[in-house]
């Protein structure tokens, strides 16, 4: 107690924040777990008894089967954004100094756009008689418009799109990190260049390529929005799902148990982070 | 080959990722009905966008909820990352860590369990919902912010402060704060624009009495096209860039 | 007679049109250490970067062997290198960084552990084989650099400043240690470092080099005694140089005017003429302090005196306000032996140790240590 009076600004700020994490994200997601478990009711959202019927909904083949499709365009997105990224970063990462910082600004710009509108954006270029439609035709590339919008491949360009930068910025500072003298040191061992991609940089790129997958694997599968206007009603996301039965169906437990599976997700993710870190030595001091 | 290959590629993806961008902008200007084709260059769109007064207010209750969260973000954001640099307390492991899950979590997870919340409690879902939603996901951000200034900055001085006669609070006044006055500054607009763009916690924790600017766009754009969305979006780039440059140009001034 | 096993020849190098290695020729002899000293943003690490093939020459070639490897790749060069900061892969253990090189050479795996079994023994970390980089201190990561480099045999072993990381004392263990691996594998050792004291200690030949040019190229103890001219007089070691004035040069001796003192001496094997000058260098160990009393030498007074455990190191200002620099062994028996500041002495030097260099126009920011002359 002598203590907590010697020092009241650290006790008030302690408090504060820890108060405000208790409240807002502590306490918030101990009700979902709760919600979860609870049975749906019309009136009230939630009423008992206490079951996992929820959970086994989720198992239940006609949303498994949206589950499997979200989980199958948020890996294609993830693949897209490593494809795309990687070769990005280490390009970037190669250039002079002064260059990569007006590029990195020039990639973060997007990001500070609003997402709705880039996302509306797409519209006009894949739309039927949008402008990719229009300018194929115009060159006599093709004589019919081709359905872009409103397909599984749309609502994939959309979060690549969204999502690109969060894929490249981890790996760009792995790449920034990734001392010219190990690459060097691999030649002088006698490994020629792919030998060296091999078993230098993409080890030691790993890091990176993980914290990226963990930014695009789970907000792909959340951006309910990007579904609702490039995808249309088919092709839907764990989010819209879960939005839905939040915000129309009105069945919590249900929504509930498919956050969870996000949540679960996201544990996932974060240890196969930690454990690829803590295999270079957390860092290695050198 | 080796030279050009990668510059090609770069140049390449930057195409990509700005051709959407310049389209809107392009659109913004169209004086055609449909929306795909070009009918010339017109301000209709601009003009029919501040006319829409439902939109305007819109407009005017999304800055005021960004400009409140980006506020209070910071203040706590940036006590937090003092604490967590200062000193030393149990559980510190554990609110680093919760930051970084907040952070990481997907928007979605943090909406429900708000709105959770909030109805478990009855409180009207309107601006104070809004505000409190948008301050926990800007919280973690403005705490990187920070910290990244704080590592970076000589352990030695606040112990000068406190040795030439300085309380606590004082030297946190006098030596701390101008120090990370430009990751303050940094963390603010970092705020202000996640604020300004979100749409899925948005939608979970909003009410009728108090529609933000992201709502407005979602609901027009979901189905067909909107030309005043064009307009928009060119206004709200414009926005963005102004403010980016700013913090741009703040953080490269402080390193000198 | 040691045969040459590379040559560079002719060599230039510029980078942004800077020139950081000018037409520089060097023959290194099979398995030889040589030592190339300089002061930083003289080329040595350019050179050795050239010969490892992470850079190529504007001009010139690199022959190793009698084959021309100029444009080679690092990759087909029979020689390693031990990096600076060693550059061990951090996601490797001690053993697979070892490893990699055979691997690379796609050697069978019973080779490759008896070989790298061999050489962890050779440098002592057998039972650190499964750590990694991180878990291991300063001195052992440099072990397992050098293990990891020689481990392939190579024909020639680069080292690039490898020991500046490391505090004094390992340092100084690892010298020794280097010098040990060298005699035992009797591979060609091109050391790179800017530490004078280390040069001389450890190599069979130094090349110092200066501006991309060498300045001298030698035994040790040429580059110590006989430095071919004020720059290499000058960085390698402490050095007094005072004008000396030709009074006389008949066929074989010289007579000298140094400090008003005159000496007969050998004639250097530059041309000298009557009436010229000559630079006449005098290592801090050469001079000789004496009793106030005694009748040879200058006069002068202490101004500095430190005590270096082994040496007792003064300066002296003579009369003229020449500064001597001396180093003298300790010897508690000698009551003459301890000045004190400010105390007069006189200085002199041992007959015959004085070495000649010819004067040099020099650059006039160069900043003159003793007495050199005014040019």
């Amino acid at each position: 107690m002598h203590r907590v009076l010697q020092q009241p600004f650290k006790t008030a700020v302690l408090v504060l924040v820890w108060g405000w994490l208790l409240l807002l994200v502590l306490i918030p997601n101990l009700l979902v777990v709760g919600a979860s478990v609870m049975t749906r009711d019309p009136g009230t959202f939630l009423s008992l008894p206490l079951n996992l019927d929820s959970y086994r909904q989720l198992f239940d083949p006609l949303y498994l089967d949206v589950f499997l499709n979200s989980l199958y365009m948020a890996g294609m997105t993830t693949f897209f954004c490593l494809l795309i990224g990687y070769p990005f970063a280490w390009a970037l990462s190669g250039l002079g100094k002064q260059r990569q910082t007006l590029l990195i600004f020039l990639l973060i710009v997007p990001f500070w756009t609003n997402s709705l509108v880039r996302t509306y954006a797409l519209k006009l270029l894949l739309a039927t008689n949008g402008l990719i439609n229009n300018a194929l035709m115009a060159v006599g590339l093709i004589d019919e418009p081709l359905k872009m919008l409103y397909t599984e491949g749309a609502v994939i360009i959309g979060l690549v799109y969204l999502l690109l930068p969060f894929m490249i910025l981890p790996l760009y500072s792995v790449f920034e990190d990734l001392r010219q003298e190990l690459l060097m040191a691999s030649h002088d061992l006698g490994a020629g260049k792919l030998s060296t991609f091999l078993h230098v940089t993409v080890p030691l790129t790993l890091p990176g390529v993980l914290a990226g997958v963990m930014l695009v694997l789970l907000p792909a599968m959340g951006l309910f929005f990007v579904a609702d206007i490039l995808g249309g009603a088919r092709n839907l996301l764990v989010g819209n799902v879960i939005k839905n039965q939040f915000l129309d169906a009105r069945d919590w437990p249900f929504g509930a148990a498919a956050s969870i599976l996000l949540t679960v997700a996201m544990a996932v993710l974060l240890f196969a982070h930690r454990l690829s870190q803590r295999r270079l030595g957390e860092e290695a001091q050198t | 080959m080796s030279r050009w290959l990668p510059k090609t590629y770069l140049t390449l993806v930057y195409v990509l990722l700005y051709l959407p961008i310049l389209v809107l902008v392009v659109f913004s200007f169209n004086n055609s009905r449909t929306g795909y084709r070009w009918g010339g260059l017109s301000l209709q769109w601009y003009e029919s966008l501040f006319n829409n007064h439902a939109m305007v207010q819109a407009m005017w209750n999304s800055l005021w909820l960004a400009l409140s969260a980006a506020t209070v973000s910071t203040i706590i954001g940036a006590l937090t990352a003092l604490a967590l640099h200062r000193y030393r307390f149990r559980g510190k492991r554990m609110l680093r860590g919760m930051l970084f899950v907040v952070m990481m979590s997907p928007e979605i997870v943090l909406a429900i369990s708000l709105l959770a919340l909030f109805l478990l409690v009855g409180l009207q879902l309107g601006f104070v919902s809004l505000l409190l939603a948008h301050v926990t996901f800007c919280l973690p951000f403005v705490v990187i912010t920070v910290m990244a200034r704080l590592s970076g900055f000589d352990e030695s001085l606040p112990e000068a402060a406190r040795d030439l006669g300085a309380s606590d609070f004082t030297m946190t006044r006098t030596v701390l704060i101008p120090v990370i006055m430009p990751a303050l500054l940094a963390g603010w607009l970092l705020g202000f624009t996640l604020s300004l763009d979100d749409v899925v916690v948005s939608t979970f924790v909003s009410g009728p009495s108090y529609e933000i600017l992201p709502l407005r766009i979602y609901s027009m754009v979901r189905v067909g096209l909107k030309p005043e969305v064009n307009a928009l979006g060119t206004l709200l780039l414009i926005f963005s860039l102004t403010m980016l440059m700013l913090s741009q140009w703040i953080l490269t001034r402080s390193k000198r | 007679m040691k045969e040459t096993l590379l040559s560079l020849k002719n060599v230039s190098k510029a980078f942004d049109g800077k020139t950081v290695l000018d037409s520089l020729d060097l023959d290194i002899l099979d398995g030889e250490f040589i030592t190339l000293l300089g002061p930083s943003g003289c080329g040595k690490t350019t050179l050795l970067r050239l010969i490892a093939g992470f850079e190529q020459p504007d001009i010139g070639s690199v022959i190793l062997s009698g084959h021309d490897i100029t444009h080679a790749a690092p990759e087909h060069r029979p020689l390693n290198t031990v990096f600076q900061n060693y550059a061990l892969f951090p996601h490797m253990s001690v053993y697979d960084n070892v490893a990699y090189g055979l691997k690379m050479e796609k050697r069978p795996k019973d080779e490759i552990r008896q070989r790298v079994d061999e050489v962890l023994a050779m440098v002592q970390l057998q039972e650190f084989a499964s750590r990694k980089p991180h878990q291991l201190s300063g001195g052992q990561q440099q072990r397992v650099a050098i293990a990891r480099a020689v481990v392939k045999r190579p024909q020639l072993l680069l080292l690039d400043e490898p020991l500046s990381a490391l505090d004094y004392k390992l340092r100084r263990t690892m010298q020794a240690e280097l010098k040990r691996l060298q005699r035992e594998l009797g591979i060609t050792f091109v050391f790179v470092t800017h530490d004078q004291e280390e040069a001389l200690s450890m190599s069979d030949r130094v090349v110092v080099l200066k501006d991309g040019e060498v300045q001298q190229l030698g035994t040790p103890r040429e580059i110590y005694e006989r430095p071919a001219n004020l720059f290499t007089a000058r960085f390698v070691g402490e050095a007094n140089l005072f004008p000396g004035y030709l009074a006389s040069v008949d066929e074989s001796a010289i007579t000298l005017d140094i400090l008003s003192l005159r000496r007969t001496l050998q004639k250097p094997t530059f041309a000298v003429r009557k009436g010229e000058q000559v630079n006449v260098l005098l290592r801090p160990e050469d001079i000789r302090v004496l009793a106030p009393e005694d009748e040879q030498g200058l006069a002068g007074k202490i101004v500095e005196r430190n005590y270096k455990g082994s040496t007792l190191d003064s300066v002296i200002h003579l009369e003229d306000g020449t500064e001597v620099l001396a180093s003298e062994f300790f010897d508690e028996d000698d009551p003459a032996f301890d000045y004190r500041l400010g105390e007069a002495v006189r200085v002199s030097w041992v007959d015959g140790w004085e070495w000649l260099l010819p004067v040099e126009l020099e650059p006039v920011n160069e900043e003159a240590e003793g007495l050199a002359t005014d040019a």
